[in-house]
């Protein structure tokens, strides 16, 4: 197996853990948009990282792998420094950029060519004919990159990062506009390459593709609000969620928002979900409102949205 | 140490060939680019070829005789048979004539004095005025050029006159060049051209380069890889340095079968400094794109380098006429050096060893270049 590691061979230091980073922070124009943040990841791991719109999690993989300087805070990336050992890092991490940044007026072939040539593969046209193969393009590899559709440009973002088999894969929002199907396919893809080793940092807004993540970090306004399993997050939300059903629901849903106890109302489809961090008062108001109404209330766990949906809220309201 | 560095080879030699080969597909699939690169050279060799080195004829002349003889007459003929003069105004006065010259409707002015017969017929060879304006220095040069043979045609059949030798003429024709001292000849245009139009199409396309990764959003990924600036900016170059190769020989060419433009001197010799040439041009133009921020700012800085290449390189203006400072400037710009290059080469068979100072000076000028360059580029994207 071809690998993209240079003559000197060098394994990852520091044993299991692929990214271990410590007070990262990083400032726009005075403004500070990612603060104190620490984060490790161990080999193998397929690890979610969501957050709102502008928190930061594109600067922070940027900063991973080397393409932003952090104004403060150290760490190591496959064991090499973030600081200091780019280089290095750069040859064994493929990092999906945001944006398709791959040539537009190159075919997918060319395109995946190019990325092979650059990482020093064997042979590179047989490496790209077969990404194209992996990828199911076999037929349009002379199309222009910029003539696919938003969903297959980022099929082949990816496969262009997977290409020269890198240690680490970061993924900024791999599979935005990317149709069900081929998520699904794309997470049975993560999944296979994780388990033989390779570390996936994958950004995302979509709450499924969190489930599927071995560990999941979530990041607001620059800083790390929950971190760990989908359960360990969950239990230290400290949520308490009922799920309301009965008629005329969004009347429920005002009348709910100012009572003691109720933090946060959404409703699901044909119920309501009712959360709060404090268990005792929200207990009470639920009993109130349940009484003489039709209503059909019942505690339930709470799900990742209540929870990060929560956390969102609380870390705006710190914010100000 | 040095089993690193060898196994390293490879690796650095393949990145830059992925460079090469994607800039050159990038190329190639502009069609527009690629066109414009092949015609332009041709469109402008053509344009400036003609307008500035046809040998201009028919110009409009004026005369102030002040006095109307026989041998007046048949002079203002000889000078009309020489087809460059065209009589267009007689003029009564010295200020009439000057007024006319500065304001470019003539562009010479012949002044026969009073008593010039009489002078003639006494054997007293006077003289005769002929002011050129060499504001345009290639009219007024091939014009002046051809008065030599007025002397002996305009007198020919006038056997009233004593007897004129080759070495003696009978009357003297006193030239002025108003304006501009320096004469620049015809055959000096077309090698000057050829610096010119390299420097513009290699500087714009290098400069473009970087620029365009950054706009197109396509640098995020490009530093994210394992590609070291040296490597992308020789992968960069090199395309265009076959393109620059393709120029020069259209513009040779051309210049060869359309203006007969001769090449004295070596054609390998020319063909091995013309590529130091291009190699300087496009490392400058490259180092132009690490700086700017977008495709106009990139072109733009093309242009203000582009200006003083073409005004103070020698090839508007004679480089020995220009003051210190000029001079300076000028020999900091690639385009002086090969100016003397091609001029030393085409027209006088110059060769290596009287050319090496300005090899020298062109390598040096791509080298400065090319490590600001590799300096300047971003590693990342703060
Ligand atoms: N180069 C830059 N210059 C100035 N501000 C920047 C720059 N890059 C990012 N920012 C700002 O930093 C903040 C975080 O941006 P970032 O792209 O990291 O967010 P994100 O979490 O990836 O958001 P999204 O989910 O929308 O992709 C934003 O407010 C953004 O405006
Ligand atoms: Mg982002």
């Amino acid at each position: 197996m071809p690998t993209a590691r240079d003559g000197n061979g060098k394994a990852p230091r520091n044993g299991d853990i692929v990214i271990d980073v410590e007070g990262l922070s990083k400032s726009f124009d005075g403004k500070q948009v990612v603060r104190d943040l620490a984060l490790q990841v161990r080999r193998g791991q397929i690890y979610g990282f969501l957050g709102p719109n502008g928190s930061g999690k594109t600067t922070t993989l940027r900063m991973i792998c080397g393409l932003l300087t952090p104004d403060g805070g150290r760490g190591t990336c496959l064991g090499y420094d973030i600081l200091t050992e780019r280089d290095e890092i750069k040859r064994h991490v493929g990092y999906m950029t945001q944006r398709f940044s791959l040539y537009q007026d190159l075919s997918i072939l060319e395109n995946l060519e190019f990325v092979a040539r650059v990482h020093g593969l064997a042979d590179p046209i047989g490496a790209a004919r077969q990404a194209v193969l992996r990828l199911g393009l076999e037929g349009r590899e002379r199309q222009l990159a910029g003539t696919l559709s938003g969903g297959w440009k980022q099929r082949l973002a990816l496969g262009a990062c997977i290409l020269p088999k890198p240690d680490l894969l970061l993924l900024d929002e791999p599979t935005a506009g990317v149709d069900p199907k081929a998520r699904r396919e794309f997470w049975g893809e993560i999944h296979k390459l994780a388990a033989d080793g390779m570390t996936v940092l994958v950004s995302t807004h979509y709450m499924d593709e969190a489930e599927r993540c071995h560990e999941l970090a979530y990041i607001a306004y620059g800083e790390l609000l929950a971190q760990g399993t989908i359960p360990e997050v969950i239990a230290a939300s400290q949520l308490t969620t009922y799920t309301v059903s009965g008629p005329d629901l969004n009347h429920l849903a005002e009348t709910l928002l100012g009572m003691p106890g109720v933090d946060m109302v959404a409703p699901f489809g044909t119920s309501l979900h009712v959360a709060g961090r404090d268990a005792v008062a929200l207990d009470r108001t639920m009993a109130r409102i349940g009484e003489g109404a039709k209503l059909d209330w019942r505690l339930s766990s709470p799900t990742l949205e209540d929870v990060f949906i929560d956390l969102m809220s609380r870390s705006q309201d710190n914010f100000r | 140490m040095t089993s690193l560095a060898i196994r390293r080879w490879p690796g650095a030699l393949s990145r830059t060939a992925a460079m090469f080969i994607k800039e050159f597909l990038q190329l190639r699939r502009d069609r527009l680019t690629f066109a414009t690169m092949i015609f332009i050279p041709l469109v402008q060799l053509m344009l400036f070829g003609f307008a500035i080195n046809t040998t201009p004829r028919h110009l409009p002349t004026a005369v102030l005789a002040y006095e109307d003889s026989d041998v007046g007459r048949s002079i203002l003929a000889a000078l009309r048979n020489t087809s460059y003069f065209d009589l267009v105004q007689v003029v009564r006065s010295e200020a009439d004539m000057d007024h006319l010259m500065r304001s470019g409707r003539v562009l010479f002015g012949v002044e026969i004095p009073a008593g010039f017969e009489r002078a003639l017929r006494r054997g007293d060879r006077p003289a005769l005025l002929i002011a050129a304006d060499a504001s345009d220095p290639v009219a007024a040069g091939t014009a002046l050029g051809a008065l030599d043979g007025v002397v002996g045609t305009a007198l020919a059949r006038d056997r009233g006159l004593p007897d004129t030798t080759d070495a003696v003429p009978a009357f003297e024709i006193r030239q002025h060049r108003r304006y501009n001292p320096a004469a620049v000849t015809s055959l000096n245009i077309v090698p000057g051209l050829l610096g010119v139009i390299l420097t513009m199409t290699m500087l714009i396309f290098t400069a473009l380069s970087v620029t365009r990764e950054i706009e197109r959003g396509t640098m995020e990924s490009l530093l994210a890889m394992p590609i070291e600036p040296l490597e992308v900016m020789i992968g960069k170059i090199t395309p265009y340095v076959v393109i620059g190769f393709i120029q020069a020989a259209l513009i040779l060419t051309f210049g060869a079968l359309v203006f007969e433009v001769p090449i004295a001197g070596s054609l390998w010799l020319l063909a091995a400094l013309s590529t130091l040439f291009i190699g300087a041009n496009l490392a400058i133009g490259y180092s132009f794109s690490t700086i700017a921020q977008n495709q106009l700012q990139a072109i733009q800085m093309s242009f203000m380098f582009f200006l003083p290449n073409i005004l103070l390189s020698g090839f508007m203006f004679p480089f020995a006429g220009m003051p210190r400072w000029a001079q300076f400037i000028g020999e900091c710009l690639p385009l002086t050096h090969y100016i003397r290059i091609v001029r030393g080469i085409m027209l006088k068979g110059a060769g290596f060893s009287d050319l090496h100072a300005e090899a020298l000076a062109l390598l040096l000028l791509m080298l400065i270049a090319m490590t600001f360059a590799v300096r300047r580029f971003r590693r990342t994207l703060d």
